[in-house]
């Protein structure tokens, strides 16, 4: 635990000892900006009783803040300590496998959560502007967050996932950036194109992180999509620990 | 257990060493093994008087390549063994799989006793290792950096801290505790690197080319730092710089391609590949004189004379079965009355002895 503890140290450290935690922080931050500025007009055009987090939630940049971030986040795990060496000296101490991956892992969905924070600072601004308590529920924001978290944790494991498997962090924030897309774009609108055969329809809105995350929006915790979000970055820490003990296979 | 096993035993060299008792242990209580105590008694004891690493037949192949080919040697407690060969000899393979970083692909190695593959984390526990290139956190401040460190080899925080003012003390980087490492000069980093080596107190310290691009300075003060630790612990340095083994290693292991290629004491290997002490010196006599006065010395196989400027001579007297008559030479000129400006005996740099090592082996293949 002593090992674990003193990793997520570093990791999270690292983030802010380089620009890039900032860099990220301040793209969340423009982002997220926007979608309110969005949210703002919509609720002044059309006055209605969604609960603002659904409402964000479909803007645009919401999808865009996770898409885009998660492999900036990620993209350094593995593969900026490979290119460095410094993977060398991490592994030749007693530190086990898993207690890296899953330091790893912990560092990035921190950061990743901390640069969704100003966000829940935001939205209780706006309620004390607006003064509509009803569109800010406590209970719906708790539910939106723990969305975001799990979003998050796949994302990152597939992220860290990615970076294990390169020395180059370009390549990994790449890759990780496909998986991420290919798996929303898999459940985004998976009728738009009217091409699919009829039985792949279901099992895709099973995966749509868009029905899920609506789902969250409106206060709602279903345990099926827990499920999926923590099977999923589950399996891909998996990998991720499959390639790091790789090393040790001859 | 075999107790003539620490020194030296090679696989194909031949040379063996004498014994060498470890740290702390006197050579009876080895030759008696046990002295009648218990199991647990016996285990503890073979962990400390086994050699600090043993290699029996260590093989690495990449795909396409033979790294490593079939290595075994040993080290003892307290020994300074440098690892010595060209770029792409099998060193830093060799490191890494004793650090427990790689698996072999055959053959056996272990330290302190332990398997360096079954038991990876008692390995590393024992070890510390500087890889190649000193790789350091590079956006951390020194102290910060050597905490971390010790915390993932399992110091508690009080010892820790200790440990971390410790190790800046003896690498001398108290006054740049607090700067962050990338700023530093690659002099302080590699200081850095020994630093956290040190920082668990560990038995076996293995650097992987400790002053590769140091300036002549910096080279010095990490050979001095080295020096000192060779003093406590147990040391395994590769380098492909020959005055660096000269200089702080009192064993050298030379490979080539991945084999061993000749493995001895520094000072013996020097003399064994050396020109059978021939003595040189410059005089001021006639010629024909100093060949008469030395040729028919007992001790001497042959006399070669060279006019140098002036009255000198360049004299090389080849003694008999390596005997060293340096002071035989000078006795005897002084004897005749002549000046002499130098006298010296040739030997092989390692450098001569590696290139003449290497050499033959291209022949080979």
């Amino acid at each position: 635990m002593r090992v674990f503890m003193a990793l997520v140290r570093r990791e999270l450290g690292a983030y802010f000892n380089s620009l890039t935690g900032y860099v990220v922080i301040a793209a969340v931050l423009l982002l997220t900006g926007f979608g309110l500025l969005d949210l703002v007009e919509r609720i002044r055009d059309q006055p209605n009783d969604v609960p603002v987090t659904e409402l964000f939630y479909q803007t645009a940049y919401f999808w865009l803040v996770v898409l885009l971030s998660s492999p900036v986040i990620t993209m350094r795990s593995f593969a900026a300590e490979k290119a460095s060496g410094t993977y060398e000296s991490l592994m030749t101490t007693p530190v086990g496998d898993w207690q890296v991956v899953l330091a790893k892992f912990a560092g990035s969905l921190g950061f990743y959560l901390l640069a969704w924070l100003p966000l829940a600072g935001t939205l209780f601004a706006l309620r004390q502007i607006t003064g509509e308590a009803a569109l800010f529920e406590p209970r719906v924001i708790a539910a939106t967050f723990t969305g975001i978290a799990l979003v998050g944790a796949l994302f990152m494991a597939m992220g860290c996932f990615a970076s294990a498997l390169t020395r180059s962090d370009i390549i990994a924030a790449m890759v990780s950036f496909l998986f991420g897309m290919g798996l929303w774009m898999l459940g985004y609108r998976p009728d738009a194109s009217g091409l699919l055969p009829g039985w792949a329809l279901p099992v895709l809105e099973q995966l749509s992180m868009t029905r899920h995350m609506e789902d969250f929006a409106r206060g709602l915790v279903v345990g099926r999509h827990v499920v999926f979000y923590v099977s999923t970055a589950w399996l891909f820490l998996f990998l991720t620990h499959r390639v790091v003990q790789s090393r040790r296979w001859k | 257990m075999d107790a003539e096993l620490p020194g030296l035993c090679l696989g194909d060299g031949g040379i063996r060493e004498g014994t060498r008792a470890p740290r702390g242990v006197k050579k009876e209580e080895i030759r008696n093994g046990t002295n009648g105590e218990g199991w647990l008694g016996l285990a503890a004891r073979m962990q400390l008087t086994a050699p600090m690493i043993e290699v029996h037949d260590l093989t690495k192949r990449y795909p396409g390549r033979t790294a490593v080919d079939g290595i075994s040697f040993t080290i003892g407690r307290g020994e300074v063994v440098g690892f010595l060969g060209p770029n792409g000899a099998g060193k830093s393979t060799t490191l890494r799989i004793l650090s427990s970083f790689l698996p072999a692909t055959s053959g056996t190695a272990r330290v302190a006793g332990f398997d360096v593959f079954r038991e990876p984390d008692e390995v590393r526990r024992r070890i510390g290792y500087m890889p190649e290139n000193n790789p350091l956190h590079l956006d951390m401040r020194v102290r910060e950096y050597l905490k971390f460190r010790a915390r993932l080899k399992g110091l508690g925080w009080r010892r820790s801290r200790e440990r971390v003012d410790a190790v800046l003390e003896q690498c001398g980087l108290v006054d740049v505790n607090s700067r962050i490492i990338g700023q530093l000069s690659k002099g302080y980093r590699q200081r850095v690197g020994l630093a956290d080596a040190l920082v668990h107190e560990p038995d076996l310290i293995i650097l992987d080319e400790p002053t590769i691009g140091l300036d002549p300075h910096q080279i010095r003060s990490v050979r001095a730092l080295v020096k000192e630790l060779a003093q406590r612990h147990t040391v395994l340095l590769s380098t492909h710089i020959l005055s660096e083994v000269e200089m702080t290693c009192s064993r050298v292991l030379i490979l080539h391609r991945g084999r061993i290629l000749a493995a001895d004491r520094t000072k013996d290997l020097e003399r064994r590949l050396s020109l059978d002490g021939q003595v040189i010196a410059e005089v001021a006599a006639p010629a024909a004189m100093l060949v008469e006065v030395f040729r028919d010395l007992p001790e001497v196989e042959s006399v070669e004379v060279q006019p140098m400027d002036g009255a000198y001579q360049r004299l090389s007297v080849q003694p008999r079965n390596g005997v060293d008559v340096r002071e035989l030479v000078y006795g005897e000129i002084r004897a005749q009355g002549w000046t002499m400006r130098e006298l010296t005996r040739s030997r092989h740099t390692l450098e001569e002895i590696f290139i003449h090592l290497t050499r033959g082996k291209v022949r080979e293949d």
